[in-house]
């Protein structure tokens, strides 16, 4: 079969459309195989607008290494804003790939990567776009099998009528197998048609595919039952885990965008997992253990990057960058390594501790101290040991000081409001602390030139945490705690106008609850926002609150439940969980135990340096521990892009791509 | 105390290169925020000694002109930059172009000759094709004829603040209708002024004047860039360097 491009058709309708340049491409290191010369063919959906999905590193690392096989060929697709699909839909053009603009309903697989729940309504209106029935039942052997990926994976069932199957866990393994199983199926004829596909794709590690497991829900409406409807599949599916990052250093070949995104550099992952334990963080939670790449391979990863791209920022990227257990001399050498080069070297927002003021020093050594974020997350040390991210109020206020007196100038806090057992009180010490901050920083730096951002979001209790049993708080309690919280930062104007505050209301965070512990009841809910018009849920000009009241109101009534059901309301310790049968690793009692000692304010270590307290993860998924130091260093290299010296002479200044033209 | 960075200032610029690029097939949907993007990373990739400016935040020294619409493509856009260390231009533009994508294409470099002038004052007019599928050449033929019969055409144009009212004659120094392959197209000299008359408002200007309307977007390509020169077309703008260059002088050797 051929596939043709549809960029002859859609090329005039870029010209009426705002940012063409997102649709058509030719991004640096994006490849295109002929349709012809491999067995599988993959589109990877990023559901949201391209600037946002077109940095994002599970995605990018998946196109390596499925692009890398002989037998696979894997495109980008990303979705597309309501002025182009309009007119898609008139001139009956598909959803179509940006690397050979293909048309995704002719793709073996559609992959979606869902980093957060707000991108299901896109899914959907990709799937009309393309062409591809909205329910899987409804579809053939010649429509693509539906993928969700992603943290928002580890509770597909809201979108488990949309998907065809869920992947739990690390993608860069399990996306081979699936080829391998597509590969053999079609290779054979095809035999059984599209169910026999998904029973062999659900006897792959950490594939689960919703329709061969049914759901029957008690009198009150929680789940009473989830039980196989074949035999042959596995009654519990487990996540994936790659170990030995060393191994899989991707992305090798970071794709570079023409047009502007939200992350204008490179990013090297130097571990993955995290076991600080924080009690709302379904990320460290659902990704341990920890397992490091050693400061060689990160060496080699940022030096084949930049050469890769020509981009002039590294992001050391991790969960707690800082926790690398050769962090300071990673950043040591490196700031040596690029010194006088113009690349900029940076960490994502750090926990609050004086090494973390060290480390940004370092890798800022030559370049501006703009702004430095810090994650305390909960407004008072009482909260602080609720959610298990202690750092006593001294601290925090002598760290962030430490950073102005070193030349900062602009400081971020990040917190959340609508923890669980959080009064007003707990909020209410955020303004004292920022307050506490630019006194003390003013003091400090000698200048009042100074700023603290404040910034806040409401929490949403997520699925494989010890708050999944929690009840979350409704929008009207968050948005009074934000209102008092402003109140009180603009008390004293004299400080105040040093600090910014920045919060969204708690309505989206509701709907995002909704999401995060639905049950496929919800699914119904998420389609009628759809056929409402619902899309691009996560930037508030296209959210509409009252849109999903209106269809959680409707959709649920028949079922004798509603949205407060699925927020405000704590489960008890029985209750079956939608994602009971998706297996995290963590072992259920573990978490429910985390919980109750999470009310009586008890903390908790970090299996890294404390030992191991029985998580249930590695004994369950066969994993361990991967950290150094190794003891090794970088090696020296000869820099690309140093600032030369004016005496380097003609030809030697322009170095090797001369020669390969 | 404001810090200021360590070490010794960077090293000055001791060579200008101008450059002529195109943008071409589906890259004319770039932004010029996107080309000069593309551009700098480009010139990092293929390592080329740029001149930096001073301060935390040093910047290459790059100047670009007169940047192509977003939508239209082009087989003239220019740009200069300074260098810390001297090249043989040839090699810096095959390296260039070699590390650009494909429709970003260097076509020429060459060295700024001193007191040779700006390179932006050299550019004050553009040539433009414009391929209108699905017009009536006879039709466009008349619409050119009442255009350039007018003194002043007003056409409402969208800029930042809003839409604004201009002139879109005055600006008009010439207009050719041909057509190839059964498609109608429009080739029109226009000078570049404040605020620039594009593609887009001449198409606008026509609607005005005889009511013409394409059925499908017009396609656009700045074909040359450069001064107006007696003839009513415009010249090549890196000629008073290319002149003063053919004359011996010292320079780096070329490999
Ligand atoms: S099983 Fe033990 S070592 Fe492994 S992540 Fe859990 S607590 Fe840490």
């Amino acid at each position: 079969m051929t596939v043709e491009s549809l960029y002859p058709r859609l090329e005039p309708l870029l010209a009426q459309v705002q940012k063409p340049i997102q649709y058509v491409g030719g991004e640096l290191n994006a490849q295109v195989k002929p349709w012809e010369s491999v067995a599988v063919h993959w589109a990877l959906m990023y559901p949201d607008a391209y600037e946002v999905g077109v940095p994002n590193q599970g995605l990018m690392i998946l196109y390596e290494v499925l692009n890398e096989r002989p037998d696979a060929l894997a495109e980008r697709t990303y979705a597309v804003w309501p002025d182009l699909a309009g007119l898609m839909r008139e001139a009956g053009v598909g959803q179509f790939t940006v690397d050979a603009h293909r048309p995704v309903r002719d793709f073996d697989l559609l992959g979606v990567s869902f980093a957060t729940e707000l991108g299901y309504t896109n899914l959907l209106e990709a799937l009309d776009l393309a062409g591809v029935p909205l329910h899987a039942v409804d579809r053939d052997e010649s429509h693509p099998v539906v993928v969700a990926g992603g943290h928002a994976a580890f509770n597909p069932e809201p979108v488990s009528d949309f998907v065809d199957c869920a992947v739990l866990g690390d993608g860069e393994q399990v996306v081979g197998d699936i080829t391998d199983v597509v590969a053999a199926w079609k290779e054979q004829g095809r035999p059984g048609g599209r169910v026999e596909l998904l029973a062999r794709l659900s006897r792959v590690e950490g594939v689960y595919v919703p329709r061969f497991y049914a759901v029957t829900y008690g009198a009150d409406g929680t789940i009473a039952e989830v039980l196989r409807t074949r035999d042959d599949v596995p009654p519990r599916i487990s996540k994936r885990t790659v170990m030995d990052l060393d191994e899989w250093p991707y992305p090798k070949q970071p794709l570079v965008p023409l047009a502007e995104s939200v992350h204008e550099r490179m990013s090297v992952e130097i571990f993955r997992g995290c076991t600080r334990g924080c009690r709302f963080c379904q990320a460290g939670m659902i990704t341990r253990p920890v397992r490091e790449r050693t400061i060689t391979g990160i060496g080699s990863m940022v030096d084949a990057g930049l050469k890769a791209t020509g981009y002039e920022e590294v992001g050391l990227l991790s969960l707690s960058s800082a926790d690398h257990s050769e962090i300071g001399q990673l950043a040591k050498e490196l700031a040596d390594r690029y010194e006088g080069t113009n690349t900029g070297l940076s960490l994502p927002s750090t926990r609050v501790d004086a090494f973390n003021v060290t480390l940004a020093n370092e890798l800022s050594r030559n370049g501006r101290r703009s702004g430095l974020t810090f994650a305390p997350e909960g407004g008072s040390e009482r909260i602080r040991r609720v959610i298990n991210k202690t750092v006593s109020k001294e601290d925090l206020v002598r760290t962030v000081t430490t950073a102005y007196a070193n030349g900062w100038r602009q400081v971020k806090l990040y917190f959340m409001c609508g923890l669980p057992t959080e009064t007003d009180e707990d909020v209410l010490e955020i303004a004292e602390l920022a307050v506490e901050v630019i006194r003390a920083g003013r003091e400090a730096s000698g200048s009042k030139d100074i700023r603290c951002t404040v910034s806040i979001g409401g929490f949403v209790p997520k699925p494989h945490t010890p708050f999944q049993w929690a009840a979350q708080a409704s929008a009207e309690t968050i948005d009074h705690r934000l209102r008092v919280l402003r109140d009180a930062i603009n008390a004293d104007r004299r400080i105040g106008r040093s600090i910014g505050l920045r919060y969204h209301d708690g309505k989206p965070g509701v709907i995002e609850g909704l999401l995060s512990r639905g049950d496929r009841r919800v699914g119904r809910v998420i389609e009628r926002v759809w056929r409402d018009g619902g899309h691009f849920d996560g930037w508030s000009e296209h959210f509409s609150y009252d849109r999903w009241m209106t269809a959680a109101t409707e959709e649920l009534a028949p079922f004798g439940v509603d949205l407060d059901w699925y927020t405000t309301r704590e489960r008890t310790e029985h209750e079956v969980l939608p994602w009971d049968h998706l297996d995290s690793g963590l072992d259920k009692e573990w978490l429910w135990d985390d919980w109750q000692d999470a009310i009586t304010e008890d903390e908790v270590g970090d299996c890294r340096w404390t030992g191991c307290y029985d998580c249930g993860v590695c004994p369950t998924m066969g994993t361990e521990i991967q950290i150094g130091p190794t003891g090794r260093s970088l090696i020296p290299l000869a820099v690309v892009g140093a600032r030369p010296q004016v005496d380097v002479h003609a030809d030697a200044a322009v170095a090797d791509p001369v020669h390969t033209h | 105390m404001a810090r200021t960075p360590d070490g010794p200032p960077p090293p000055p610029t001791v060579q200008k290169l101008r450059l002529r690029y195109t943008k071409r097939g589906p890259l004319r949907f770039a932004s010029h925020r996107d080309l000069a993007r593309a551009l700098e990373r480009a010139l990092r990739r293929a390592q080329v000694p740029m001149a930096f400016s001073a301060g935390f935040s040093p910047h290459p020294k790059i100047s670009y002109m007169g940047a192509a619409p977003t939508g239209a493509a082009s087989e003239a856009e220019y740009f200069e930059i300074g260098l810390s260390a001297r090249c043989d231009p040839e090699q810096v533009r095959r390296a260039l172009d070699a590390s650009l994508p494909p429709g970003i294409d260097v076509l020429e470099c060459v060295e700024a000759v001193e007191g040779s002038g700006s390179l932006a004052d050299r550019l004050d007019a553009t040539r433009w094709r414009i391929d209108l599928p699905g017009v009536d050449t006879g039709d466009l033929d008349a619409a050119v004829q009442e255009l350039l019969s007018r003194d002043v055409v007003t056409v409402a144009k969208r800029t930042k603040n809003g839409l604004r009212d201009i002139d879109a004659r005055a600006a008009v120094v010439g207009a050719e209708v041909t057509e190839e392959a059964g498609c109608a197209i429009l080739t029109v000299v226009v000078r570049q002024l404040t605020p620039t008359v594009r593609p887009d408002d001449v198409m606008a200007a026509l609607a005005v004047v005889a009511d013409l309307r394409p059925p499908l977007p017009p396609r656009a390509v700045r074909e040359a860039q450069g001064r107006l020169d007696d003839s009513g077309d415009v010249a090549d703008p890196l000629g008073p360097d290319r002149a003063v260059r053919s004359s011996p002088q010292e320079e780096s050797t070329p490999v």
